[in-house]
């Protein structure tokens, strides 16, 4: 007489499914879950980023024919200026300061594709039109804050440099190490994206990227390249600090 | 086997499923975002309504890695979040299945009487049809809480060039915030839906991978509430 235990009713039975399909789903379940567990990391499966390469590029096609000059960003009246509560990012070991001793005085280079190439020093930046923005910012972290931002248009440097028609990109370059972000033209040209010297009524302050940086509210916080050296307008996109790394080279707001 | 009726159709299988995955990593990535700033407070400011400031959500419950990898994902899958959402109120709404899942008439005390027949304060099951009052409302409202992280992610997403829509959610600050509780809403639903599939009617998880049900094993015929009458009245031997 057999001793073996079994069950009075299969879980199969219970769930009312043939029991040759409950075990193969069971098997398909299990082999489906291993694989993931090979194939994955916290990243997600290797196999994805190709996938996630292509939503990238969709998502900027569209968002770039979602982009509107006349678009702006207006900070909340009510929201408190950031002040010195203000996050001061850069990639060097300690704040870049532009040494004058070692490399003369700090001008800003506006070349590539222009006709007239412009080589400005901060008073002859200064001397130019000048706008200014309260604007809120936005990290790519997710935290904003609010700052007034004093500075001349980029569209107005264009303007003076004469940008020709294959200026299609721009690539914004600092002397925090090799720091630097390439953009669309469309976003470079946006009127509230400025090449700023004044933050809250004062002189930009070292950790903020002086003596001028690019800033507009139409680009996460890392696009906007402090510590500037050169503008320089080209036919192609040249990449960046972070958008090599993995985050969105895009990155519009 | 023979006393089974179709009750999913596959369309709406298919979409249940790439709704539970998709769903899945939406909120493991975002909340994998969402650490790189666990608050909502603008800087400077403090934020009224968030107890948690400050506190991240443990890695374990995110996805995507770093914070690059997340973004990348979430921009991704909410394509097929949103695709897939369309595809299934589209064919409820073209096969009419959109009846059996909005609220009707006597809403209110039909919900009252669920309730009392699952705290035991009443003996038999209220009468039903395809799903009790209680699905209905929780069925009802996931497409709605999903609007509402939709149009708030948008407003994340592109608050300068979507400012009308950011202005509609209060601004950046606030969007991020009904963000969060919409995805709340959303994991609330979802558990609470899983968790009665299995404590009430494990006999829909047929339904939902093959589409086929037995209704003298619904719980209205067993007489079900939560692990109680799991397996129904014993059959009569002839």
């Amino acid at each position: 007489m057999s001793r073996i235990w079994l069950p009075r009713r299969h879980a199969a039975e219970i769930l009312g499914v043939d029991r040759r399909v409950f075990i193969a789903a069971g098997l398909a379940a299990g082999a489906g879950g291993l694989m993931a567990l090979a194939g994955c990391d916290s990243k997600g499966p290797k196999s994805a980023a190709g996938v996630l390469r292509a939503a990238e590029r969709w998502n900027e096609r569209l968002e770039r024919r979602l982009f509107r000059h006349k678009a702006m960003n207006v900070a909340p009246a009510r929201a408190t200026a950031a002040g010195e509560q203000f996050p001061a990012y850069f990639i060097s070991n300690r704040v870049p300061v532009w040494d004058e001793a070692a490399r003369g005085v700090w001008r800003l280079e506006v070349g590539g594709t222009v006709r007239r190439p412009l080589r400005l020093t901060l008073d002859q930046l200064k001397a130019l039109p000048r706008t200014e923005l309260r604007l809120e910012h936005f990290c790519v972290e997710g935290w904003s804050a609010v700052a007034v931002r004093t500075g001349v248009r980029l569209s107005e440097l264009a303007r003076l440099a004469e940008i020709g028609p294959d200026a299609r990109y721009v690539d914004f370059q600092s002397f925090d190490e090799d720091y630097h972000e390439s953009w669309d033209i469309d976003s470079a040209l946006h009127p509230q994206t400025l090449i700023v010297y004044g933050q809250d009524g004062q002189l930009l302050d070292p950790a903020y990227g002086a003596p001028a940086r690019v800033y507009s509210p139409v680009k996460l916080g890392y696009k906007n390249t402090k510590y500037l050296t050169r503008v320089l307008f080209l036919p192609e996109r040249n990449g960046g600090f972070w958008s090599d790394q993995g985050y969105e080279w895009y990155a519009g707001v | 086997m023979n006393d089974a009726v179709r009750r999913h159709h596959l369309i709406v299988r298919i979409t249940h499923w790439v709704n539970a995955v998709a769903l899945t990593i939406m909120i493991g990535s975002g909340l994998r975002i969402f650490n790189a700033y666990p608050a909502f407070a603008r800087k400077g400011e403090t934020f009224c309504c968030y107890p948690f400031e400050g506190d991240r959500i443990p890695s374990w419950l995110t996805f995507g890695g770093w914070l690059a990898g997340a973004r990348n994902w979430h921009f991704a899958m909410m394509w097929v979040l949103v695709v897939n959402g369309l595809v299934y109120l589209g064919f409820i709404y073209l096969h009419g299945e959109w009846r059996d899942l909005v609220p009707r008439r006597g809403l209110l005390p039909d919900a009252w009487q669920m309730t009392k027949f699952y705290l035991a304060l009443r003996r038999d099951h209220p009468r039903q049809g395809k799903h009790n009052v209680i699905q209905r409302l929780v069925y009802f409202s996931m497409p709605i809480v999903a609007a509402v992280a939709v149009v708030s992610g948008l407003a994340i997403w592109k608050p300068v060039q979507l400012a009308p829509l950011a202005w509609l959610m209060g601004g950046f600050v606030w969007a991020r915030y009904w963000h969060f509780l919409a995805m709340l809403a959303l994991v609330a639903l979802s558990v609470g839906h899983v968790f009665m599939v299995f404590a009430v009617d494990p006999y829909a998880l047929r339904a939902i991978v093959t589409g086929r049900y037995n209704p003298a094993r619904s719980p209205e015929a067993r007489n079900a509430r939560p692990f109680v009458n799991l397996r129904g009245p014993r059959e009569e031997k002839p």
